[in-house]
């Protein structure tokens, strides 16, 4: 491989990750087709994927479909022989509005709010994420001093619990915070109440997020910027193109493959916000930054008296969703292997 | 043979890893103040004493106590004693102690005014104790009202009396807040009561939300409109999360509280001598000047392998003189009979505690009817968290006083309706 490799070409971050992988598929493929020769048998790899499937099974299969069951029962039990069959009762009624365009006229409002509040926080984080991630990926992949380090000091967030991510920022830009003291308070100025205002809440809920997360996604961006071959750029600057064409006729379309992962699991993760927003704001003010996740965590088990049913029957709505996103990121994809084929 | 003795034996040490061994006690305790550490002590002596017992004492958040610990009861688990407030919800969960404790009469005698706030109704089962009565109530920051020089409202000052000092003192010292109310539905009972707000109907169900009701709730919505009211405390969260101001008045940014008896330790550790503050019991509405009591019960849970070892260690710590000990160094109010009569000894040197405390039994003394009904009715709590759900979305703007009334009421008929 190394060999067909252009001359200019220096390893990429991606070529090194992959070695270790090739390494360990080699260990765990030798046996198996030994054993395969020596049996006879051609079916020893469906034989040694029974384990993962048999996990798969109990650990995701089963929950998905206790979970819909759920959806069909009613009542505060946790066990299922507690639980009363009440068919599409719970559905009907998240889905019970004289207008869908008003969560106030709707029975169970709070679930219209939370799928409203969701709904604007993806249109609204997810480019800017793309955006600030690609960013941070072009700079970083420049030659610069301490690039190693500017590296980790954008990665390092990614390493923080939620929850720690989510206080830091409260004592930040609470009132009695650090920003109020910085901006107002050393200048004899009223502090501005960030997280009480339902502008600056959701502000600050997709800055945040953004903030906690932008650093994997610029690494994603990172491994396929130091993809694209050096001599394309060599030979674009020899032709004296542009900075800025250079960017939208080459790097642009070369990165596209990773833009579009990171467009997908940036989007799975912005439909399932929760834990930072949830710390940094509790879904206030009001039910301003409450989303979907926290409207299912304190319908099933936070409230006084829970209802797992409508949690249950909320949380399949929501995988519907998901699971038709991740149908369009496979469509997408398709079309754009197509496209780089022609 | 041998491999299925082999297969036995490490079948039988896997299970004996994860059951409880016997002599094994694991309580969930939450502390607002010092109790924590008071109760270690106390169980120390206990182990000391007993070293067959093994208690381990798990220390959570209020919320634990409040989110996780009835997701583990509904799932047939959870430790074998906790501390609870929300405790008649809850009655199905908790073990009948009468066969495991010494002597029931001694339990009945001295904690059966409040047995009937954690066991179902009609039952007669005993199930644990109260570690400490409370009552909801005020707290006033003296220094602050001193340097404005505006008086300190007297014991039968209305709400409105209080809001407007409370304003006038957080204008003249330029502090942000004049006056907060924990973010929390019980809380919000006690001044509901007071303009003549009843929650239980004629058949023992969920009243609708009456005009008593309404009377506090939109004078308090219209303080958070204009600022009077702490607005981060009922804004910044949503649904029915607590929230408490505790920290703005201990840190100085807060002119009148209104929290409960249980707050007095809380603040005697942490204000100290920074400032002068009082106990101002609860201000009055058009109908009563009513707090709501209350209080944390220590219950066993049924699902313990173990209830030989818990009776002895619910005995030990409902035992006359450890509840004595434990309400004099915690400074709370006991719920134990002989101790209350007995007279009580608190440890502490500061006059504003004692003050407090003296203030708070007092305030005791016009508490409602309607306000001791509550907390052993069924469906306070299904009333509560409808309460604070819609009527922090009110404070918030997002919906108007008539469409969060609207909302309470549906709220809790879903929840009875849920319920049976």
């Amino acid at each position: 491989m190394a060999a067909e490799m252009p001359a200019t070409a220096s390893p990429t971050l991606a070529g090194a990750l992959f070695v270790p992988v090739r390494l360990a598929m080699g260990v765990v493929d030798a046996p198996l087709r030994a054993l395969q020769k020596a049996t006879g048998l051609t079916g020893m790899a469906s034989f040694f994927l029974l384990p993962n499937m048999a996990i798969f099974s109990i650990f995701v299969l089963l929950p998905l479909v206790i979970n819909f069951v759920y959806s069909m029962t009613g009542g505060t039990a946790i066990f299922l022989d507690g639980r009363s069959f009440v068919g599409g009762e719970q559905y009907q009624r998240l889905l019970t509005c004289a207008s869908y365009l008003d969560p106030n006229s709707c029975v169970e409002d709070k679930f219209w709010i939370a799928v409203r509040n969701t709904g604007v926080f993806v249109v609204v984080q997810v480019p800017l994420l793309l955006v600030v991630a690609l960013t941070t990926a072009l700079v970083l992949n420049r030659d610069m001093r301490g690039r190693s380090f500017w590296r980790a000091v954008f990665f390092f967030p990614v390493l923080l619990s939620p929850v720690v991510t989510g206080l830091i920022w409260r004592w930040i830009l609470q009132r009695q915070g650090l920003l109020n003291l910085l901006l107002f308070e050393t200048a004899g100025a009223d502090p501005h109440t960030w997280l009480t205002d339902r502008f600056w809440a959701f502000v600050a809920a997709v800055g945040v997020s953004i903030w906690a997360h932008v650093g994997f996604y610029a690494l994603i961006l990172l491994a396929g910027l130091q993809a694209i071959p050096r001599d394309i750029y060599e030979a674009a600057e020899m032709d004296g193109t542009r900075p800025a064409r250079v960017f939208w006729r080459i790097t642009l379309p070369l990165l596209m493959p990773n833009l579009l992962v990171v467009l997908v699991l940036a989007l799975i993760r912005s439909v399932q916000v929760f834990d930072e927003v949830y710390v940094l704001t509790g879904g206030g003010p009001g039910t301003s930054t409450l989303y979907m996740i926290q409207y299912i965590f304190e319908t099933g088990f936070a409230s006084q008296l829970r209802n797992p049913g409508l949690a249950a029957a909320a949380s399949i709505l929501m995988g519907v969703v998901l699971v038709v996103l991740t149908l369009m990121q496979l469509a997408a994809s398709r079309s754009s292997e197509k496209r780089g084929k022609r | 043979m041998t491999r299925t003795k082999l297969l036995l034996a490490a079948l039988l040490s896997t299970l004996l890893t994860t059951t409880a061994f016997a002599g094994d006690v694991r309580i969930m305790w939450y502390s607002d103040g010092v109790e924590g550490e008071v109760l270690k002590d106390l169980i120390d002596r206990f182990m000391k004493e007993n070293p067959d017992v093994k208690v381990t004492i798990d220390n959570v958040s209020y919320a634990n106590i409040q989110e996780q610990l009835p997701v583990q009861l509904a799932a047939g688990n959870g430790p074998d004693i906790a501390r609870v407030t929300n405790l008649k919800a809850q009655a199905q969960h908790w073990l009948d102690l009468t066969p495991y404790i010494k002597d029931p009469k001694y339990w009945q005698d001295n904690y059966g005014d409040q047995a009937d706030w954690m066991r179902a109704d009609g039952s007669k089962v005993i199930t644990g104790f109260m570690t400490q009565i409370t009552l909801t109530g005020g707290f006033a920051n003296k220094t602050l009202f001193d340097q404005a020089g505006v008086p300190i409202p007297d014991a039968k000052a209305t709400w409105d009396d209080w809001a407007a000092a409370a304003k006038k003192v957080a204008d003249s010292q330029k502090v942000p807040y004049a006056l907060a109310l924990d973010r929390s539905g019980h809380r919000l009972t006690g001044p509901n009561l007071s303009y003549g707000a009843n929650y239980i109907g004629a058949d023992g169900m969920p009243a609708p939300v009456d005009q008593g009701s309404k009377d506090f709730i939109s004078r308090f919505v219209g303080w958070n409109s204009n600022g009077t009211a702490e607005k981060d405390v009922w804004v910044s969260a949503a649904g029915t999360t607590y929230r408490a101001a505790a920290d703005d008045f201990i840190n100085g940014q807060l002119v009148y509280y209104y929290s409960g008896s249980w707050q007095v330790p809380n603040f005697a550790t942490k204000i100290g001598d920074n400032f002068d503050w009082v106990a101002t019991g609860s201000p009055c509405g058009t109908a009563a000047c009513t707090g709501m009591p209350g209080g944390a019960g220590l219950v066993a849970v049924k699902y313990t392998k173990n209830p030989k070892d818990v009776g002895r260690v619910m005995d030990y710590l409902a035992s006359e003189p450890i509840a004595k000990e434990f309400a004099e160094r915690t400074l709370f109010l006991p719920s134990n009979k002989a101790v209350i009569a007995k007279g009580l000894d608190f440890k502490s040197d500061n006059a504003q505690v004692k003050a407090a405390l003296n203030a708070f039994v007092a305030a005791s003394t016009t508490t409602s009817p309607a306000a001791l009904k509550l907390p052993g009715w069924k469906w306070s709590d299904a009333y509560y968290s409808a309460l604070v759900g819609r009527v922090g979305q009110a404070v918030a703007g997002e919906l108007s006083l008539d469409e969060a009334y609207k909302r309470i009421d549906q709220d809790v008929a879903d929840k009875v309706k849920q319920a049976q």
